[in-house]
């Protein structure tokens, strides 16, 4: 069965506070039904998430970022080999790993688009500034997927 | 209030801080202190929750109907658990008291997916690279990458039995996640037989993987008798659901309280009054609160839930494979490995096998095919439900009031209820190996492993990049930080 080239993996619990901002614009990204892109979304990334990766020409991985210096960053992604240590989820670059590691495959190129967050209170909505960023980031978020 | 050896040190001021904050493959946000005299001996040891988890507030003032939906935000782990139990409970409000068989089955399937692709991830992912190569190994190559190196095949089949479990959560709740598949009343969808027939087609791999889990963990036992043996092991008294018939039942039962004799405290239970039978403590150094059984009172009425738990009380398993392995694992050394805390391990993948052969059974019974979803009945104004989620038992309790809000909520997660028995654990291994000894990395890991044999999770469904990174600090009795480490 084909896939669709792009992946966007939206990342975040909409019930958490700026976590809600990967699913938010997942959510806009479905309705604009860009050609050749899939969207997912998932609370976290876990290991089975890579398998999502198999037949991919790339993937977009969109998350709250609280390390983020500006409104939104991009962040190529590599494979890491050298994570030491996990929890009940994966980073990006794990989830890459993991690919490479049960399909004996190099994964697809990986971005990671990141949208300034803040605080993840259960039951709380976007703060201000994520709410500013994600509206910022989507135009962009667009282009990268139409490009 | 009361205090038990190491909980409580008697001048903490005077003694050295060790923090593990917060701990790496346990979710969300705990820590563990350790408070050491001079001469680096353990004074206190204590597992914190350091966040508040306002479930209840964020469930009150909802309409009934949303909250099946809702609740599985609580928790990114076993959000279908909580999918589930909330379901059972509001079955009771909507007047539901028997499930039509295509609902209570395809519930069921639903219900060992979650519990097959949950024991999958703690067993390949989060415990074998301690388990594989040491506690103490090198950390480098502590992790999952490391055992994927190692061992290709274990690696692998964690990933597809975990995918698996995935797929039959999405055909059966409708969707990966936020699944809508299980109403109060029943469930609004049933399989079709191409989603039976898919999901049949690798349902024999998954058993026989699991069941080479099963024998990977004996052999782990059998290659270091002693330490799994003693590792953190303790008496516990136990608490879980069993089927009337005293068979393991995840899904539904009665509620079975034993003492660590193994003797019967209460049996067969009704939860509809679970209160009745479990109080909550609070102390002053956890948000999380410390369950008990009222029978025994605070002091000695904690109890330990969980794989192992429902493993070694249940009276069988009734998949003929599962049951095998239990009772292997019930007479290993005496009956010792059934006791002890990395038995937990073992449990779990017995678990797994039966959620596996479960799932083959229910994948041939035509129920799963049906069209009678719903039933209903004299409204209440009161629910329970109670299942025994990957982690044990789990408890949602509503009141709905005449306009379909839910005015009240409690919920019992199955880490609160082994939040007393997760800090027995804790000291066991601090008293054992870190008692008099210089911390290094691989020695804190001890207390880590320990913590990780009951897969807490401490409900943080936020994974946000930049954040969770593993700190070790070491601090003056003053506060002061004398040393750090951080990793993740």
């Amino acid at each position: 069965m084909s896939v669709a080239p792009t992946l966007v993996f939206a990342v975040g619990n909409p019930s958490r506070g700026d976590d809600a901002v990967g699913p938010l614009l997942a959510e806009r990204l479905e309705a604009a039904a860009v050609p050749g892109v899939e969207v997912l979304v998932d609370f976290q990334l876990q290991v089975e998430h890579a398998l999502d990766l198999a037949g991919r020409e790339r993937v977009i991985f969109v998350d709250a970022c609280v390390d983020a210096e500006a409104l939104f960053v991009e962040r190529e992604v590599y494979a890491d080999a050298g994570f030491a240590h996990t929890s009940h989820f994966l980073a990006p670059a794990q989830v890459l790993e993991t690919y490479r590691r049960v399909t004996g495959s190099e994964p697809p190129p990986a971005l990671l688009f990141g949208v300034r967050a803040h605080s993840f209170e259960l039951g709380a909505g976007l703060s201000r500034d994520t709410e500013r960023a994600s509206q910022a980031a989507w135009p962009r978020l667009l282009e990268l997927c139409r490009g | 209030m009361n205090t038990l050896p190491l909980e409580t040190a008697a001048h903490p001021g005077q003694l050295r801080r060790v923090v593990i904050e917060p701990l790496s493959r346990v979710e969300g946000h705990g820590k563990v202190t350790l408070l050491l005299d001079e001469d680096g001996h353990v004074q206190q040891a204590r597992l914190h929750i350091v966040e508040f988890r306002a479930f209840e507030k964020f469930i009150q003032g909802r309409p009934y109907w949303e909250v099946p939906v809702m609740v599985q935000r609580l928790c990114g782990i076993c959000p279908v658990s909580h999918h589930l139990a909330a379901c059972k409970a509001l079955d009771q409000v909507v007047g539901a008291t028997t499930l039509t068989p295509t609902a209570e089955k395809i519930r069921r399937l639903m219900h060992y997916g979650q519990i097959l692709q949950s024991h999958a991830l703690h067993f390949f992912h989060l415990s074998s690279p301690d388990l594989l190569f040491g506690f103490g190994s090198d950390v480098a190559r502590r992790n999952i990458v490391g055992v994927a190196a190692a061992y290709p095949d274990v690696a692998r089949q964690g990933v597809l039995l975990r995918r698996y479990g995935q797929e039959v959560i999405r055909h059966t709740a409708g969707k990966r996640i936020h699944g809508t598949g299980s109403v109060p009343g029943g469930v609004n969808k049933s399989l079709t037989a191409a989603e039976r027939d898919e999901l049949q087609k690798d349902i024999y791999q998954m058993v026989a993987w699991s069941r080479d889990a099963v024998r990977l963990v004996r052999q782990l036992f059998e290659q270091d008798l002693e330490t799994y043996r003693s590792f953190g092991t303790f008496e516990a008294r136990t608490l879980s659901l069993v089927r009337a018939d005293g068979a393991m039942d995840l899904y539904h039962g009665g509620l079975r309280a034993r003492g660590a004799d193994g003797g019967t405290i209460f049996d067969h239970v009704d939860y509809g009054h679970y209160w009745e039978q479990i109080s909550e403590e609070v102390k002053a150094w956890s948000y999380m609160k410390f369950p008990y059984l009222r029978a025994l009172g605070h002091e000695n009425g904690w109890y330990r839930v969980g794989p192992l738990t429902r493993v070694t009380r249940c009276d069988f398993i009734p998949t003929p494979l599962a049951d095998r392995e239990r009772r292997e694992f019930m007479a290993f050394d005496d009956g010792r490995a059934a006791l002890s805390t990395l038995g937990f391990h073992w449990a779990r993948m017995i678990e797994m096998l039966h959620a596996a052969e479960a799932i083959k059974d229910l994948l041939h019974d035509g129920d799963l095919l049906g069209t009678d979803l719903m039933t209903g009945g004299k409204r209440q104004a009161r629910g329970v439900g109670v299942i025994e989620a990957p982690r044990g038992t789990l408890i949602h309790h509503y009141r709905v009031d005449e306009d379909d809000q839910v005015v009240r909520a409690n919920l019992i997660v199955s880490t609160t209820h082994n939040n007393h028995a997760m800090n027995m654990a804790i000291r066991e291994v601090a008293r054992k190996y870190l008692d008099g000894r210089t911390l290094t990395e691989g020695l804190l890991n001890h207390i880590e492993v320990a913590v990780r044999a009951f897969d807490p999770c401490l409900s943080c469904a936020t994974h946000a990049v930049g954040r969770m990174p593993l700190s070790v600090q070491l601090l003056d009795a003053d506060g002061s930080v004398a040393g750090s480490m951080v990793r993740g």
